[in-house]
């Protein structure tokens, strides 16, 4: 047994390789972590309130707004995307 | 002024307590005037690594609320004069820590001590929050293994943004990494993360790298810590942390494999 371990032991096994596995998916997900973490924590609040003041004029879904917010090396970049109902523009609000 | 360590993980189990002990053990034994506080209020622990649990009468939270003074809370490690244990409270909740009243415990500590060594709980609940809000320096305790990195990680992005040195724009906390339960074998098979691949994804400056070792289970059996015992490869590595933490250049030890000899791995000596 002892011997036999030796000689299958001693190669390094092929078949291993969990550590790489673990590693590539660590990296992708800490990666994914730190861009949901970097985002401003004001951010569902100010998505909830700007909803608000749309729907005080235009009658528009609670999902029609969405903010993206993207950190770049110099800057960062606060978007807002806003689906008005067509009916909107024809009833003149 | 003390300096504050905050010892932290996210992840549960991965060696938070048993390093609080080591290295305030190690702190203390290099002369340093040093406390040791459990953060974790109603699951209680540290008092039982330290050894010191049927000494405890007042707690951390009998502090906090004024029950008791902090001479009468603090237990004296039989076998160190230079170190102290506050245990933390077992049956109240954890809404007692209040910011203001650890502010104010550490800052009482701090007249008196060269370090404050946080024992902080797992998760990123309150108690967590509290243990390294006010912290100088932190010490990410990992486990090579998926769950526990990526926790680190999300740990140190609460340590870079709601502590109290982030919050006010100050110096940031000092950040290092302390790899626990590391199987040297199991990294050479390629079956265990290693430390460069923990590094690579964390980066942060290394600590220590503590080998998987039955010291510590004999250790926290008999109320130990583990650093007292200095023929284990468990114990050797705490001390070497501490070294390093101090500003010593000690070289990284038990990251390979002990290399054995031709008979006895063909009689598995």
């Amino acid at each position: 047994m002892g011997l036999l371990d030796y000689f299958v032991s001693s190669r390094p096994k092929t078949t291993a390789g969990n550590a790489s596995v673990a590693k590539e998916r660590l990296q992708i997900l800490v990666a994914h972590d730190r861009v949901a973490r970097d985002k401003p924590s004001y951010l569902p609040q100010l998505q909830q309130e700007i909803l608000a003041v749309i729907r005080k004029y235009v009658e528009v879904d609670m999902d029609a707004v969405s903010v993206t917010y993207e950190q770049e090396e110099s800057h960062e970049v606060l978007e807002l995307n806003i689906i008005l109902p067509e009916s909107a523009a024809a009833r003149g609000v | 002024m003390a300096r504050i360590i905050v010892i932290t993980s996210g992840k549960g189990g991965v060696g938070k307590t048993t390093t609080a002990a080591a290295l305030s053990m190690g702190l203390a034994q290099r002369g340093k005037r040093t406390v040791v506080i459990d953060f974790d209020v109603g699951l209680r622990n540290l008092d039982l690594i330290m050894g010191c649990e049927r000494r405890v009468v007042y707690d951390f939270i009998n502090v906090i609320n004024g029950e008791a003074n902090l001479n009468q809370a603090l237990i004296r490690d039989k076998r160190c004069d230079s170190l102290y244990v506050l245990p933390a409270s077992q049956t109240r909740d954890k809404d007692a820590l209040t910011r203001e009243g650890v502010e104010r415990v550490l800052n009482d500590l701090g007249d008196n001590y060269d370090f404050i060594v946080c024992d902080s709980p797992a998760g990123i609940e309150h108690g967590a929050y509290m243990a390294m809000y006010f912290a100088d320096d932190a010490i990410v305790v990992t486990n090579p293994e998926v769950s526990s990195v990526r926790d680190s990680d999300r740990m140190l992005g609460i340590l870079s943004s709601r502590s109290k040195r982030a919050e006010e724009s100050m110096e940031p906390i000092r950040e290092y990494l302390l790899l626990t339960r590391y199987d040297p074998m199991r990294v050479a098979n390629g079956e265990m993360l290693s430390v460069d691949d923990v590094q690579e994804i964390l980066s942060l400056k290394l600590l220590g790298v503590v080998p998987e070792s039955k010291a510590v289970l004999n250790a926290s059996n008999a109320g130990i810590p583990v650093i007292l015992d200095r023929e284990s490869d468990a114990g050797q590595a705490y001390g070497d942390m501490v070294s390093r933490y101090l500003g010593d250049d000690v070289p990284h030890r038990f990251l390979h494999p002990e290399k054995k000899g031709l008979l006895s791995r063909i009689f598995k000596g």
